[in-house]
């Protein structure tokens, strides 16, 4: 009775994270429906909530159709998309495939990360988004300074997990490989490589979505074009439905790609998942 | 190589770690005065203290950097404080009541991939740019690691331990105040530390975009104005700050999971 209580608990515990489907039972189906008629009901039915605050889903839907079809701020929903995607994309694979390769070289060697570390005890706690500024001095309001700043933003967490994941990885298992008499280069590919992987992933997760704020935050203060000039011009226009629309496809995108990156995982991973 | 870690004298430690630091001012100092790259563009180290300096008694974009820093941090602590406050009893509550978790679940985790920052047009509709737009930005950034990690911890506390005091007639009341509080204090004081450092991060955003005072106003006027030294000065401001609070709050958490520790060591 208590293990199965307890195993229950735990359970429950993880589903915020990643078991929702699941467990998702009636009361949340119910919760749901019950927000999307109280929202119909309020901005249309009482009309309690100005349409110049918060859109009805007529409004929404109505914005959605406009974003996709004749397009809005600049472009048509794909090319927008397409836009900020590239951005994100680009920086992501910059930041990891260079902030990885750091945290190799910091976790193999005790003097490279002696060596880099105060750069990134200075660096660290200046958030991405303060970087902006600069990054527009240096490099204008074009895609380079986007490109920057979301390296800046993906680059930090990879190093730094890159940086723990080889260092958590056995001693024992090191040595026993050694011993046996393989070399360096071996031990970094067949040991320490594959124990950090858990501990990059992570990494990677946690830059990916640090890339979509950067990106967002980016574009509010300065783009010619992105998801991001469009909830600008959205406000600037006072038109709540695309407002909300672009905000919701900032969030599909992200949780769109942090899912695509899960999926990878599990599949490099699937020792680790079975 | 790393198996021979421990064997690296302190003293060796030590003189990496200088020359790392040396290292960075040097490159700093030398790319700045080489010539490679126009001073107005990356100012030297010696400038951007100087401006530091210069910020502190002569005002810039209205005010002098104390005066920015504290409407800055008043902005800060009141999202903050509202995001902790709301955020530790709903999580705290649905660690506790079932049928709360699935009922608000399933929003919050729709809520939870929308940045922070995405807020600010209805921020700005909603609130305009006095206090309520900032305040609803950095709310939205600091709530979800307090609600998370409130709700992790009651539902971390021994269930058992839930049962015995049901069982000798406490009230729901008294089990959340007596029994889960404690429980998951730990883990609270761990969203508490993350979402102050979100908070901070969701604060410089809304004030790039949103209002016209604070640090983060200062270092958009600098960018306006193509003054890269303010604009450093800004961003050294703000690394500091939001150090000073990571580093209290580290405190704080170590002192607390010391103490709990201590405690729950008979059991």
């Amino acid at each position: 009775m208590t293990d199965n209580v307890a195993g229950g608990g735990d359970a429950a515990g993880m589903n915020i994270r990643r078991y929702l489907p699941q467990r998702r039972t009636l009361i949340s189906l119910a919760g749901l429906v019950i927000v999307l008629c109280l929202w119909a009901v309020v901005t249309m039915g009482l009309k309690l909530v100005s349409p110049v605050r918060f859109p009805s889903p007529l409004d929404t839907w109505s914005a959605a159709r406009q974003l996709i079809f004749t397009g809005y701020g600049g472009g048509l929903l794909w090319e927008q998309v397409w836009h900020s995607s590239r951005l994100v994309l680009l920086g992501f694979a910059v930041a990891a495939s260079s902030g990885v390769a750091l945290g190799i070289i910091m976790g193999i060697s005790r003097r490279a990360q002696l060596f880099i570390n105060p750069t990134f005890l200075l660096l660290r706690p200046i958030p991405p988004l303060a970087w902006i500024p600069l990054a527009i001095l240096w490099f204008g309001l074009g895609d380079t300074s986007k490109i920057f700043v979301i390296w800046y933003a993906a680059f930090v967490p990879c190093v730094l997990n890159t940086l723990a994941g080889i260092r958590t990885v056995d001693k024992t298992l090191i040595a026993a490989a050694r011993v046996h008499g393989a070399s360096p280069g071996r031990v970094l590919r067949e040991v320490q490589l594959p124990g950090a992987l858990p501990m990059v992933f992570t990494g990677l997760r946690l830059s990916l979505q640090a890339c979509w704020t950067t990106l967002v935050a980016a574009e509010l203060v300065g783009a010619f074009f992105g998801i991001g000039r469009v909830l600008v011009i959205a406000g600037q226009d006072i038109y709540p439905g695309m407002i909300l629309v672009a905000m919701l496809c900032v969030a599909a995108l992200g949780a769109g790609m942090t899912k695509v990156l899960t999926v990878i995982e599990q599949r490099l991973l699937a020792w680790r998942f079975a | 190589m790393s198996t021979l870690d421990e064997i690296m004298p302190i003293s060796v430690r030590v003189w990496w770690t200088v020359a790392g630091f040396l290292a960075l001012l040097g490159l700093w100092l030398g790319v700045s005065h080489s010539g490679l790259i126009e001073a107005r563009m990356l100012p030297g180290p010696e400038t951007v203290a100087s401006t530091i300096l210069r910020l502190m008694h002569e005002s810039f974009a209205g005010s002098t950097l104390q005066e920015h820093l504290v409407s800055s941090l008043g902005r800060y602590l009141l999202g903050f404080g509202l995001a902790v406050l709301i955020g530790i009893p709903l999580g705290l509550m649905m660690g506790w009541f079932e049928w709360l978790d699935d009922l608000v679940t399933p929003f919050f985790e729709m809520l939870r991939f929308i940045a922070p920052i995405s807020w600010v047009p209805f921020a700005v509709l909603w609130f305009g740019t006095g206090i309520g737009g900032p305040l609803l930005i950095i709310f939205s950034g600091a709530f979800p690691p307090c609600l998370i990690n409130a709700y992790r911890g009651a539902k971390m506390v021994d269930k058992r331990l839930i049962e015995a005091v049901r069982t000798l007639g406490a009230s729901n009341y008294r089990v959340i105040k007596d029994v889960l509080l404690p429980g998951s204090l730990p883990s609270i004081v761990t969203g508490v530390r993350l979402s102050a450092g979100i908070g901070w991060q969701s604060l410089i955003g809304a004030e790039l975009i949103v209002v016209s005072s604070g640090i983060g106003y200062l270092m958009v006027q600098g960018q306006a104005n193509f003054a890269t030294d303010i604009v450093m000065a800004g961003m050294i401001t703000i690394g500091c700050i939001g150090l000073l609070i990571d580093f209290s709050l580290r405190v704080i958490e170590q002192s607390i999971s010391r103490k709990w520790s201590q405690g729950g060591g008979s059991q």
